[in-house]
């Protein structure tokens, strides 16, 4: 289905990736947000607060993150597309509520602009540390689905794409940017409306007699209905059975939480998506993600001009990983080079799927900037020569 | 004597469906529910029932938002679209259900540890910003749920696993806590007091803004038991012999001590602009004309 053209700026545009993901939102057809101000998300609920007046929709400062994380999930249930904005401590205080949108199976997007941690850290200054977190960081077993853009042009796409998988696979999807992609400024092109494609909720066309809120469809995912249409649903974080019953056993608890982590697991390959770059040949390939890859491109020039046959798998996205993929390459090749900043998430991903055909090395970077392409240039040279 | 007619209506309703005419109103199917004997959770539940039949509120339109703890299953119990949330969190979960929806007619309902302690601060923020919301508040003084720990309510001396020697802070006056946070409507009745409590909820549900109604109750298996208070009945002789009303009385003066009086009562009903409302009337002034006024439900 093509986009509502009351969200879309089409044309050409000098912004930086906060304000293209406020329009990807828009674009993508979300007409509620909640957020709570925090160094470096803030200039995309900035945006819309200017915005949405104009979209017929709302957006509320909500008093902290936890209210921010929970007020969206209301307003899906009501029948919008919402999304919430943070940065580093803000999103550790939101892990509660992914738990939450998980458990109840609530199509909705969190935009993480990473910045340096832990803690309070680097609050005006880049990280990547935040990538293991939105993977496990809420408590019980659970699966989302995790983007990283690497231009404001991506966080203009991929916050469109992040809407149209929450709404397909019925999961919390994370946008997972860092502040140098946040607050880089490039062209952004927006389409026509009629050339942007949104997932639509898919809404049970059953009478509420005959409607069960968790039945699965045919591909693990339940049709959904919307508090004030008559269903009388049940929502609850507790375990609950297909028609949202609460029901504390062992065996709902495994066929509920074994479905939740398998419509993504067994449809990972549906998921994933990397971009690769001189892969064909290569002996040692970057994988790296965000504003890193774009380092890494020239830290392969640099390489390449010294005759080491490098490539680079960029992870659009991260979560479910591309198991597959690395695996196929792992066979294939001398080592990964993995640079990140921060000291080790992805790489640990790399080394398991990689399962010892080939070493994953890391480059890490504690935060506060990006590498020195000469760094990464370096590891990569260095894993050529074995 | 004075004739209730609302409890009236209600006696000749349950004559004539010979049924409970509350029956609808719940999820039969989930009976029996986990509360004990004597809980006052289940007795709000029916006047709330009762009140809801009565108002004039579209009831396919009505949504219930709970937290988590006894009162927290409260939603789950109930037949309209209902949301378990997380602990805490129940007004920011229901201020975005509303937002997103202003047609539906939303009703928070939870205990005073999930609402006043965790959710302490969305309490206070959704009565300032005069969030469209009911928010019913049943005080047992005590975390019934995780086993009798002391609550935000908990009054002084009274004992609990987490103040096994009898507590010793300063409980919150809901009320008054309510009150002036910007609530634009104010009760507190225990759960003797079934009928002025179904009038108060009724009264709320058919008013608009920020609505805050307290409910004592009783928790004879942990607060009561573990002070000595004996069980449901007793609570309900407490509740006859120190209860108070006092409708406009002044929420400062209204806290409650260890068995000591309670003032019950309508304490503030009045108007102001909610949230929805306030932002139409900004954004009309400021973008002009061409804004299109965003639902007020």
């Amino acid at each position: 289905m093509s986009a509502d053209p009351a969200g879309v700026l089409t044309g050409s545009h000098y912004i930086d990736g906060n304000h293209a993901a406020c329009e990807g939102a828009l674009a993508a057809g979300c007409r509620f947000a909640a957020g709570y101000p925090i160094t470096p998300s803030t200039e995309v609920v900035e945006r819309i607060a200017s915005r949405m007046p104009y979209m017929g929709g709302v957006f509320i400062q909500m008093e902290d993150e936890l209210a921010a994380s929970i007020a969206l999930q209301g307003a899906v249930w009501a029948g919008k597309k919402a999304l919430t904005v943070t940065s580093g401590p803000g999103f550790s205080l939101m892990m509660e509520h992914i738990g939450l949108a998980a458990m109840t199976e609530t199509p909705c997007v969190f935009v993480d602009v990473q910045r340096g941690g832990p803690s309070t850290g680097l609050p005006t200054q880049p990280g990547q540390a935040d990538m293991m977190q939105a993977r496990w960081g809420s408590h019980g077993d659970y699966e989302i689905i995790a983007l990283s853009p690497d231009s404001p042009q991506e966080c203009f796409d991929l916050a469109i794409e992040s809407f149209n998988l929450a709404e397909q696979w019925r999961v919390p999807v994370l946008l997972m940017m860092d502040e140098v992609v946040g607050h880089m400024t490039e062209r952004v092109v927006i389409p026509e409306a009629k050339d942007i494609q949104v997932t639509e909720r898919r809404f049970t066309k059953k009478s509420p007699q005959d409607f069960k809120l968790f039945e699965p469809a045919s591909d693990m995912v339940p049709d959904m209905a919307k508090a004030g249409d008559g269903y009388k649903i049940l929502v609850t974080g507790l375990t609950h059975d297909e028609r949202g019953y609460p029901i504390m056993n062992q065996h709902i608890q495994e066929q509920l939480v074994h479905r939740l982590v398998n419509k993504i697991r067994l449809n990972a390959n549906q998921i994933t998506r990397c971009e690769e770059v001189d892969i064909e040949d290569a002996e040692v390939i970057v994988v790296a993600y965000g504003i890193t890859s774009r380092v890494a491109r020239r830290s392969i020039t640099i390489a390449r001009e010294q005759g080491v046959k490098v490539g680079l798998l960029r992870l659009i996205v991260c979560w479910p990983f591309p198991e597959q993929r690395i695996r196929e390459l792992a066979s294939k090749v001398k080592a990964f080079v993995v640079p990140e900043i921060n000291y080790g998430q992805m790489v640990l991903e790399v080394q398991r799927v990689a399962a010892g055909k080939a070493p994953a090395i890391l480059v890490g970077h504690g935060g506060g900037e990006v590498h020195e392409p000469e760094v990464i240039a370096a590891a990569i040279i260095k894993a050529a020569k074995g | 004597m004075k004739v209730d007619n609302d409890a009236n209506a209600f006696y000749c309703d349950c004559v004539k469906e010979e049924q409970n005419p509350v029956n609808a109103m719940l999820r039969l199917d989930r009976m029996p529910s986990i509360w004990c004997p004597g809980c006052g959770v289940g007795t709000s539940v029916n006047a709330f029932a009762r009140a809801l039949k009565q108002a004039k509120v579209n009831l396919e339109k009505t949504a219930i938002v709970s937290g988590i703890g006894c009162s927290g299953r409260v939603s789950g119990y109930l037949n309209f679209d209902s949301f378990h949330t997380t602990h805490g969190r129940a007004i920011p979960f229901a201020t975005g259900l509303k937002l997103a929806n202003p047609e539906l007619n939303v009703v928070v309902y939870s205990g005073e540890g999930d609402l006043i302690a965790i959710g302490g601060n969305h309490f206070i923020h959704a009565a300032r910003r005069n969030m469209d919301l009911l928010v019913i508040c049943v005080n047992n003084f005590t975390y019934g749920m995780t086993g009798g720990q002391v609550s935000p309510t908990s009054p002084a001396s009274a004992k609990f696993t987490t103040a096994p020697f009898g507590q010793f802070e300063e409980p919150f006056n809901l009320p008054n806590l309510a009150e002036s946070a910007g609530a634009v409507y104010v009760a507190r009745w225990t759960t003797f007091h079934v009928n002025q409590l179904a009038k108060s909820m009724r009264e709320a549900l058919n008013k608009r803004g920020f609505r805050f109604i307290e409910v004592i109750s009783p928790c004879p298996t942990l607060y009561q038991r573990r002070n000595k208070l004996g069980d449901g009945l007793d609570a309900m002789k407490y509740y006859v012999e120190k209860s108070v009303i006092n409708n406009n009385a002044d929420t400062r003066e209204i806290k409650i001590d260890f068995q000591d009086e309670i003032t019950v009562g309508t304490f503030v009903n009045k108007e102001r602009p909610t949230f929805l409302e306030s932002m139409n009337a900004r954004f009309s002034q400021t973008i002009g004309a061409s804004y299109q006024p965003y639902p007020e439900g």
